[in-house]
């Protein structure tokens, strides 16, 4: 396995990009709305399409605009859907972010025609092909670690209200609280994160970046901020792990496996998120071995009183 | 001997590592209606949910009429919460009694027009003949309430247990209720429901089951009711006015003129 | 142009194959989506969806070891059915092990199978031959490729899925609606759980060749959305919901016709879509249009019988001709809102009023209406009062609700509970005065 100064900027981006999505997924996870993830990651595809049709470039400020008005739509609509139309909140959301996903492949194809942009690394990335820069730190390091940077302030800034609008959020509206808005900013946080992200990991992997390493942190810590650092770990981890088995031991696997000799390696991004799974997965196979084994501790030493 | 409707001993039930029932035992008697009372929280409706096989028990024994629920599910009929379904699903009141009803119409096979009328009797008995084709978002709570009994009723079983049927139901609902508790009775038939409000329960039920985790009491509402065992039940929680009223309450006490 | 008139009119074979194929994946889709989305697991589709893609690339990796063509679809069908199951099963596994909820589990699977997928088609990709480009028009859609035996799989699925719910329509209904009662009952709840999402999986099967595996998810949950709006009926939501499906696909198949380079798929979404938008404004049911309408009705009878209530009692009070500035006394009225169903009435003819608009009085028609429903509000307040112990205080608020969703017949029985000396005694004009 030869290790190259490339290698180097695929693991540091794609650690700054993973621990990026973890922060606001860290809040999406805790008022349950992980699959606003999912969906905000697939209706940002219009807005970056329209960014392209409008710009004529690939420039990043058009994008992250289409995409923050995307994402917001999307929170709006599919509340109005649900409100108005009484429709059940997975179904409206299904409708608003399915709608403007497909919406988005078609602009996308038809932006291609102008703007030299390839359908599937939007969909599933290239972090190897985005680290090529001329400039000696990539573009895409810097953004990625902007935006963890951004996300970071906006966390800890905001942590109090993030925290008490996650635990209870009638409380929160009820003390005049401006929930509203707060949602409205977790909601564009994720839409930019997402589009910062697709270049490396591409606008479906997000998903596994933004709730992998909470989820995993959310097993093993009762806090919220512990489950902050707990996922920027997870993430972190899953990114260098994620990259290394991409590049090793991942097509040497696979090559004995399936009797395709000699595959080079595999798409680092797609390997980042089996190893956040691999993370969560074992994590939770364990606490719930541990938790067995003292609960059977307990039944032993403790009688009921009658 | 006849066996008893439904006899629980030694029930226990865990959520999550936190007891909710322990060592429950309780008897219940045909032809006659009994209430199951106690704190929010005192595992009442978990009660009812592990008898029925909801939700698993970690150890007790439940019979009804002397053998398991699976031999006698047809003497049996649940009457849930009212929350524990969406009421924006798209079927009417007759068709949610209907319900009541598959297992006799049996696998694959359609409901029928006798079905329907079946059913129909059945909302006549509760007082919602002229309602049966509305659908189910459109009745009140009350009346979504006696829909839920009469898919009961339609069962046709012995034992009927219910889960807060009382609860936040309007006047008309709830003389309703009444009239239909009494008329099971009188058919020979046995009701147990979970019930939330002390000042109602002597005046409605000839029994009551004082629930707090275990099993303080049961027996005839005015030989358990006293304020000895509802401070065992409620605890500090049970204010000096709520004392009053359930003693006022009692059959024989005092009225005020 | 000519290419479309020639796929209208359903000229050319394949054309005829890939419009049956989608159209009944689509109805087929609607169907089974209908469970979902009364199951509140619309967005287990996109799991489910995301979830096939490392069971084909597997299949695809390993189909010269079992001897298979890489290209058999059948095969890679099986290696998708295969991890779909699994990924539903991870998903219940992580709800059961842990404390974290639906969307978590659903969100997780989703993604960590999706790049393990990814990962295995980045083998795929570097396999000579190009083969990859096949997966993914597994991943878009691409129904143009459909064969005639392709369409035969579809429509022996389809056709699968509608016989067994329309079998179990009743059983699906029961377990949809109130798990905990049918368990009850006895009916076995968990392999009827297991069957709906077996469909479930089926239909996904079948709409990775049609619309692929990332737009799946958008025919289980659009079209029955949709067809929420026109009907409060299982059964026509179900139809409804499945003509959408596969009205949807023929759209989508037939636009595809006339634009060509765009994804098929896609197409077919984005007239699901219409379809949807169209439902929610014009649905007869629950359409919002609709509901506007019958809204406006409502509020505008409450208005009328207001007015001729208030007119009456004014004239019960003092005098039969009755100014404006009295009845603007009697409630909180804007005065145009007041004056604009004066006017109406007077139309209507149940009332005259003085030249300059500012005094009313009742003709003999309008006051019968307004008498009768006078007579329903105050027998509805006299009811309250002696039948639920509503303090006499509350008793109009409430009474003003209510009457308005009495039944002449409900009038009636009224009329006969109650005491036969309210009803032989003048009815008091204010409830207050029956105390004892």
């Amino acid at each position: 396995m030869m290790w190259s100064e490339l290698d180097t900027w695929i693991v540091i981006t794609g650690a700054l990009t993973a621990m990026a999505c973890a922060v606001p997924g860290v809040f999406l996870l805790l008022n349950k709305q992980s699959m606003l993830g999912d969906a905000i990651s697939h209706a940002v595809l219009p807005g970056l399409a329209i960014g392209f049709l409008v710009s004529g470039t690939r420039d990043t400020f058009p994008m992250l605009l289409g995409a923050a008005l995307a994402g917001v739509f999307t929170g709006v609509v599919s509340g109005m859907i649900e409100r108005r139309g009484r429709v059940e909140a997975g179904a409206s959301l299904g409708v608003v972010f399915c709608s403007l996903f497909a919406l988005g492949l078609i602009l996308i194809r038809l932006a291609a025609d102008h703007v030299d942009l390839d359908p599937g690394c939007v969909l599933y990335g290239s972090l190897e092909l985005a680290v090529i820069d001329s400039a000696r730190v990539p573009r895409i390091a810097w953004q990625s670690g902007g935006i963890l940077v951004l996300n970071l302030i906006l966390a800890g800034v905001f942590f109090k209200e993030l925290q008490l609008a996650a635990f209870d959020p009638r409380f929160a509206k009820a003390s005049g609280f401006p929930a509203g808005w707060l949602q409205q900013g977790l909601t564009v946080a994720t839409a930019l994160t997402t589009v910062v992200a697709f270049e490396s990991v591409g606008s479906i992997l997000v998903i596994a970046m933004l709730i992998v390493p909470g989820a995993t942190a959310m097993l093993l810590s009762r806090s919220v901020g512990g489950v902050l650092l707990g996922s920027l770990a997870v993430a972190l981890f899953s990114a260098v792990i994620g990259h290394l088995s991409a590049i090793s031991i991942g097509p040497v696997f696979l090559s004995l496996l399936t009797g395709h000799g000699n595959l080079g390696s595999l798409s680092s991004a797609g390997m980042m998120a089996v190893c956040a799974g691999l993370i969560f997965f074992t994590i939770l196979a364990m606490a719930r071995l541990t938790q067995r084994f003292f609960s059977r501790v307990k039944e032993h030493a403790v009688s009921p009183q009658a | 001997m006849k066996s008893l409707p439904l006899e629980i001993r030694s029930l226990n039930v865990a959520y999550h590592r936190k007891m909710v029932l322990w060592d429950a035992d309780l008897k219940i008697h045909p032809g006659r209606t009994t209430a199951i009372v106690g704190p929010n929280g005192a595992g009442k409706s978990t009660l009812l949910k592990a008898a029925l096989g909801l939700i698993p028990s970690a150890s007790g024994e439940i019979l009804f009429y002397g053998e398991p629920l699976k031999k006698v599910r047809s003497r049996v009929a649940y009457v849930p919460q009212r929350e524990s379904v969406d009421w924006d699903f798209p079927v009417s009141a007759r068709d949610v009694v209907a319900m009541g009803l598959y297992k006799k119409i049996g696998w694959c096979l359609p409901v029928r027009s006798r079905h329907r009328r079946m059913a129909d009797e059945a909302l006549a008995d509760v007082g919602l003949a002229e309602f049966a084709g509305r659908q189910i978002s459109q009745l009140s709570g009350g009346q979504q309430q006696r829909v839920f009994l009469a898919r009961a009723l339609a069962q046709k079983a012995e034992l009927h247990l219910m889960d807060e049927p009382f609860a936040s139901v309007d006047a008309a609902t709830e003389q309703a209720i009444l009239a239909l508790l009494k008329r099971l009775k009188e058919q020979g038939g046995t009701v147990v429901c979970v019930h939330h409000d002390l000042d109602t329960v002597a005046e409605y039920f000839d029994d009551v089951i004082l629930l707090n985790m275990r099993v303080v009491a049961q027996g005839p509402a005015s030989e358990v009711l006293t304020p000895e065992n509802l401070r065992k039940t409620y605890g500090a929680r049970l204010s000096l006015l709520d004392e009053a009223v359930v003693d006022l309450s009692r059959p024989g006490a005092p009225r005020e003129p | 142009m000519e290419s479309f008139w020639r796929v209208l009119l359903l000229q050319d074979h394949n054309t005829r194959v890939v419009l049956g194929g989608a159209c009944l994946f689509g109805a087929a889709a609607g169907l089974a989506g209908t469970f979902l989305l009364l199951r509140k697991r619309s967005l287990l589709g996109d799991t489910l969806g995301h979830a096939t893609l490392p069971g084909i690339t597997f299949a695809f990796l390993m189909a010269d070891s079992f001897g298979f063509s890489p290209r058999s679809f059948l095969w890679l069908a099986l290696g998708a059915t295969i991890s779909g199951v699994t990924g539903m099963g991870a998903v219940l596994m992580i709800r059961k092990l842990s404390h974290l909820k639906d969307d978590a589990a659903l969100a997780i699977v989703l993604s960590v199978f999706f790049g393990a997928g990814i990962a295995m088609l980045s083998a795929i990709q570097q396999l000579p031959g190009g083969q990859a480009a096949g997966l993914e028009r597994l991943i878009y859609g691409n129904p143009a490729s459909m064969t005639a035996s392709d369409a035969w799989f579809v429509l022996a699925a389809s056709f699968l899925v509608a016989v067994i719910c329309g079998c179990l329509l009743k059983e699906f209904t029961l377990l949809c609606f109130d798990e905990a009662y049918a368990m009850t009952v006895g009916w076995p709840v968990r392999p009827l759980d297991a069957l709906l999402m077996g469909l479930v999986v089926l239909v996904t099967i079948v709409g990775l060749q049609t619309v692929g595996i990332l737009l799946v998810v958008a025919l289980l949950v659009i079209p029955p959305a949709a067809a929420r709006f026109w009907s409060d009926d299982l059964r026509t939501v179900t139809l409804v919901a499945s003509a959408i499906g596969g009205i949807s696909a023929v759209v989508g198949v037939i636009s595809s016709a006339l634009l060509p380079g765009l994804p098929t798929g896609a197409l077919i979404v984005l007239s699901a879509a219409l379809l949807f938008g169209i439902s929610f404004l014009l649905g007869k049911k629950r359409g919002l249009l609709m509901r506007y309408f019958v809204e406006r009705e409502a509020a505008r009878r409450l208005h009328r019988e207001h007015v001729l209530r208030a007119i009456f009692e004014c004239a019960e009070e003092s005098d039969p001709v009755v100014s404006i500035d009295a009845l603007l006394a009697k409630r909180p009225w804007k005065k145009n809102h007041l004056a604009s169903e004066v006017s109406l009435l007077a139309d209507e003819g149940l009332l005259t009023t003085d030249p300059s608009g500012s005094y009313v009085q009742l003709n003999g028609r309008g006051d019968s209406e307004a008498r009768r429903l006078v007579r329903n509000h105050r027998l509805w307040e006299i009811y309250l009062l002696t039948h639920a112990d509503v303090a006499p205080s509350r008793v109009d608020r409430d009474a003003d609700l209510i009457e308005h969703v009495l039944d002449p017949r409900l009038v009636q029985e009224l009329e006969d509970i109650l005491d036969d000396k309210a009803r032989e005694r003048l009815v008091p004009s204010n409830p207050e005065k029956l105390q004892p």
